[in-house]
């Protein structure tokens, strides 16, 4: 009977938290309209990356010479660039480029982050000094300009890209977590779970990693726009991903100025494409910070 | 200040020597044809690439110390010597950025602040949020796109000094000054925003006009010079990472500063360059900050005494 009566509470209890979960989401949407805007962005990139194949007409390295600087028109709905490819569906394949490199830049990025500053800030002391003297070392390079010391190293393609952007995104997310992660070193459960006699790694990965969730969401939500940003300006360069590979920062690139006067569509659409994009993702973070910690400025 | 100067001197080094393989077999493997051993330790001798790692760095650390850069593996001229002619020229558009940046953001962000939640702080914060998301290489192209469709003009590709043709010197320069001046804007315009609107909700702002000061006096010497000081880091700190957005609006404009030349260093695996240019940065970054630490004080006395 105690058993059936346990049960009943935990569907109870789950359905209630899903109801909640629900909640929350329409609360968010009416609360944070722009958040909510670059939240429906976003989700509609990440269909057309998951259904790349279905949604483009052409294929996004197929050629045709017959049809090359076409402005946009029925059958190619954004014109075709230099060697006769459908800008539209290249830069619906490039939405794949620009979610794979940006999601697991980031998230690695951030969560590598994380560790670091929520283990400096337990351990504190020297090893804290330590880790802060090297995040201090990291953060005086500016983003691209580490990133593009990391590709001179590793070279181009698109995982080197994913590591060139991931380096410098390091340091910046331990800096946040750590003086997040100080803050609750001091709380009483803290102490209560070293009197206890639990190990480091019990204490960090399940007392100290869940309270710092707030701040790790906004930095990884501020740094998916960033990423993808810095993938297409090294992309731009010719320093990124490499061609034929979809990406909106290499259609920029390929022959884009150099055609700018007879086939401006080729410059103008995949730049939209990266604007849309990376306003999604800050619309989406500011929201999230504003509701989460309206204190924290990152 | 120096030890994080010394650890990006560190750091670069190990960085650049991490991995296995050298340039000179990547440059020379480029050329196609097949070399002989004895070329390429010809050239390795050239660069000092010969020698011991450790030999390397002593060298490399004992030219800095004199100030000595070293040699660009590349041209094989002096770094220093190819950082100064390009210097001139990165540094007006980078002032130029920073002059449009602060114009645009302190009274748009003010106003925004002003009239939070009207009509014209969402104008105001879709402004600088599109600013953050528009690439600067976008928008230099989209310039040039404008320039060329509708006033069938181009901006000289030319440099000249600003001294002998101020006129041909800006309009050369103001659009890359503005292509990168737009996203710093966006940046400082949110911070002033912000700021603004914590100063106002301060008690004295409110003792101020329950005391009846002139509306426009408390805004200028009450609120805006409180609220400036965040914004002073913020601008100081975007002053240091300008050369991370020079580094693509300098290859739009196709302008030889110090970003083009640190993405042909990269491109031509020009170690003693990409070392050279990385601790410029780094060093104008240190800089900037030690200045902005040094205003603070000058601008707060309450930092001053403590």
């Amino acid at each position: 009977m105690a058993i059936r009566q346990l049960d009943i509470d935990a569907i109870a209890l789950e359905r209630a938290s899903r109801r909640t979960w629900a909640a929350a989401v329409l609360r968010f949407a009416r609360q944070k309209p722009l958040g909510t805007a670059g939240a429906v962005i976003v989700i509609l990139m990440a269909l057309a990356a998951i259904f790349a194949h279905a949604i483009s007409p052409y294929h996004p390295l197929a050629t045709d010479y017959k049809a090359q600087f076409e402005p946009p028109n029925l059958s190619h709905w954004l014109g075709t660039d230099s060697f006769g490819r459908d800008i539209f569906s290249r830069i619906i394949y490039g939405s794949r480029t620009a979610l794979l490199v940006g999601f697991t830049a980031s998230l690695i990025g951030a969560t590598l982050g994380l560790f670091i500053g929520v283990a400096s800030a337990y351990f504190g002391g020297r090893i804290d000094l330590l880790t802060q003297r090297i995040v201090d070392i990291f953060i005086s390079i500016p983003l691209i300009i580490l990133a593009l010391a990391v590709v001179a190293i590793l070279g181009t393609g698109i995982f080197k890209v994913i590591l060139a952007i991931i380096v410098p995104m390091i340091p910046r997310a331990a800096r946040v977590c750590r003086s997040s992660a100080l803050a609750i070193r001091e709380l009483p459960y803290v102490d209560a779970a070293r009197a206890c006699g639990f190990g480091h790694r019990r204490i960090i990965f399940r007392h100290m990693l869940p309270n710092v969730v707030a701040p790790y969401l906004i930095i990884l939500t501020a740094f998916l726009g960033q990423a993808i940003l810095l993938e297409a300006s090294l992309s731009f360069l010719g320093l990124g991903v490499q061609e034929p590979t979809a990406a909106w920062g290499l259609m920029l690139q390929g022959g884009a100025e150099e055609f700018a006067e007879s086939a401006p569509w080729m410059a103008i659409f995949p730049g939209l494409a990266i604007s849309a994009a990376v306003f999604a993702f800050n619309l989406l973070g500011d929201s999230l910070r504003d509701a989460l910690d309206p204190k924290l400025r990152v | 200040m120096l030890p994080t100067l010394l650890g990006v001197a560190v750091l670069v080094f190990v960085g650049m020597r991490l991995l296995p393989g050298d340039i000179v077999e990547v440059r020379l493997a480029a050329e196609g044809s097949w070399i002989s051993q004895e070329t390429i330790d010809k050239e390795r001798a050239r660069l000092g690439l010969d020698k011991p790692l450790w030999q390397q760095f002593v060298n490399w650390m004992w030219g800095l110390a004199r100030l000595d850069l070293g040699e660009s593996m590349w041209t094989g001229r002096a770094v220093s010597y190819e950082i100064g002619i390009r210097f001139q020229l990165s540094l007006q558009i980078a002032i130029m950025a920073t002059l449009v940046g602060i114009i645009l953001a302190i009274p748009l962000g003010t106003i925004a602040a002003l009239r939070q939640d009207s009509w014209i702080d969402y104008g105001v914060r879709v402004f600088s949020i599109a600013g953050l998301a528009t690439p600067s290489f976008w928008l230099g192209i989209l310039m040039i796109l404008m320039f060329l469709i509708v006033f069938h003009w181009a901006p000289p590709m030319v440099y000249t000094p600003i001294w002998r043709d101020p006129w041909a010197n800006l309009s050369q320069l103001i659009w890359p000054a503005l292509a990168t001046g737009y996203r710093y804007s966006a940046v400082t315009t949110r911070m002033t925003r912000s700021s603004v609107l914590e100063v106002l909700r301060e008690d004295y702002i409110r003792t101020a006009r329950a005391k009846g000061v002139w509306e426009t006096l408390i805004l200028t010497r009450h609120a805006l010079k409180n609220a400036m000081l965040p914004v002073i880091t913020i601008i100081g700190l975007e002053f240091a990472f300008l050369m991370g957005g020079l580094v693509v609006t300098e290859q739009v404009f196709n302008l030889n500063g110090l970003g083009k030349l640190f993405v042909d260093a990269v491109r031509n695996y020009d170690y003693t360059m990409v070392q050279g240019l990385v601790l410029l940065v780094a060093f104008v970054f240190v800089t900037t900050n030690l200045v902005v630490d040094l205003l603070y004080a000058w601008l707060d006395p309450r930092i001053r005494y403590q």
